[in-house]
């Protein structure tokens, strides 16, 4: 038990951990039917990216990293708000979410 | 302790991401969303970023999860239908995201001992906390990027308002 106590964990494991949420996220992105969904799986595909940063910002014994988490995170709440209120509009002249029908640039 | 939180957190990370992707219901995938999220605030405060642990749960899980959950309960949306197109996502979907786990965790195992490892409350040096840390170099350094996001958000807010408003 004291060893697990004491164990420290590899940054090449929280790496690992962001690479695995992000190939969820890009799975996801082209899996999912539903708008929203899609677009839920892009925040997961930034969060996957925002732990390695700050893996990275732990490993270099600097907050620089960190900051740029600060940044996506405020651009992240910026692009949620515009997308959403995209996909309200859609949804108001379409009357659907689903991805398949959503097909007006298709020539 | 540290070992511990990663396991721990990491599964419910992970089994969070994959109820997500296996989920038929939007609200279900946003609140497996919301225990990602958590879980990965747990994950840097574990990696010393209490300042980032605080703001995940606020803005994220707080504010744009509840955005999320508020426009899926405004578009009362049901269930999501299988199609025909969704079957070249399938084929395209899977091997692709395989192929781009396998090139990330290539590149990080092979360079695991130049990484090195972490431990709780090794990060920097003990007498100043994470958050004057970020804040110092927030309002000195980066003092123009952060007045810049202002205006993002403004301008975000204002397109938010004309997208969403009712054509007259």
């Amino acid at each position: 038990m004291t060893s697990l106590v004491a164990a420290q964990v590899p940054i090449a494991a929280y790496l690992i951990l962001a690479a695995i949420l992000f190939s969820i996220g890009v799975a996801a992105f082209l899996i999912k039917r539903n708008l929203i969904t899609v677009f839920m799986s892009i925040e997961l595909m930034l969060n996957a990216v925002n732990l390695t940063f700050v893996a990275f910002s732990h490993m270099w014994h600097q907050v620089s990293g960190q900051i740029f988490v600060f940044f996506v995170m405020v651009v992240a709440a910026a692009e949620a708000a515009v997308g959403l209120a995209i996909i309200i509009a859609i949804f108001r002249t379409r009357e659907t979410l689903n991805v398949d029908q959503i097909d007006l640039m298709k020539s | 302790m540290q070992l511990a939180l990663f396991i721990i957190f990491g599964v419910l990370a992970v089994g969070g991401a994959l109820n997500l992707l296996l989920q038929r219901h939007p609200i279900n995938s946003a609140l497996s969303l919301v225990v990602v999220m958590m879980s990965l605030a747990v994950l840097y405060w574990s990696l010393g970023a209490e300042f980032l642990a605080a703001a995940q749960v606020i803005v994220y899980s707080g504010a744009i999860m509840v955005f999320f959950v508020f426009v899926i309960m405004l578009l009362n949306a049901g269930e999501e239908e299988r199609t025909t197109g969704s079957r070249a996502a399938y084929i395209v979907g899977f091997p692709g995201a395989a192929a781009i786990f396998c090139l990330l965790s290539f590149v990080f195992l092979s360079e695991r001992h130049a990484l090195g490892s972490s431990n709780v409350g090794g990060y920097l040096n003990h007498l100043t906390s994470n958050i004057s840390e970020v804040s110092t170099l927030l309002f000195t350094k980066l003092l123009l990027p952060f007045e810049v996001t202002s205006i993002l958000i403004l301008v975000a807010i204002l397109g938010a308002v004309v997208l969403a408003r009712k054509e007259q």
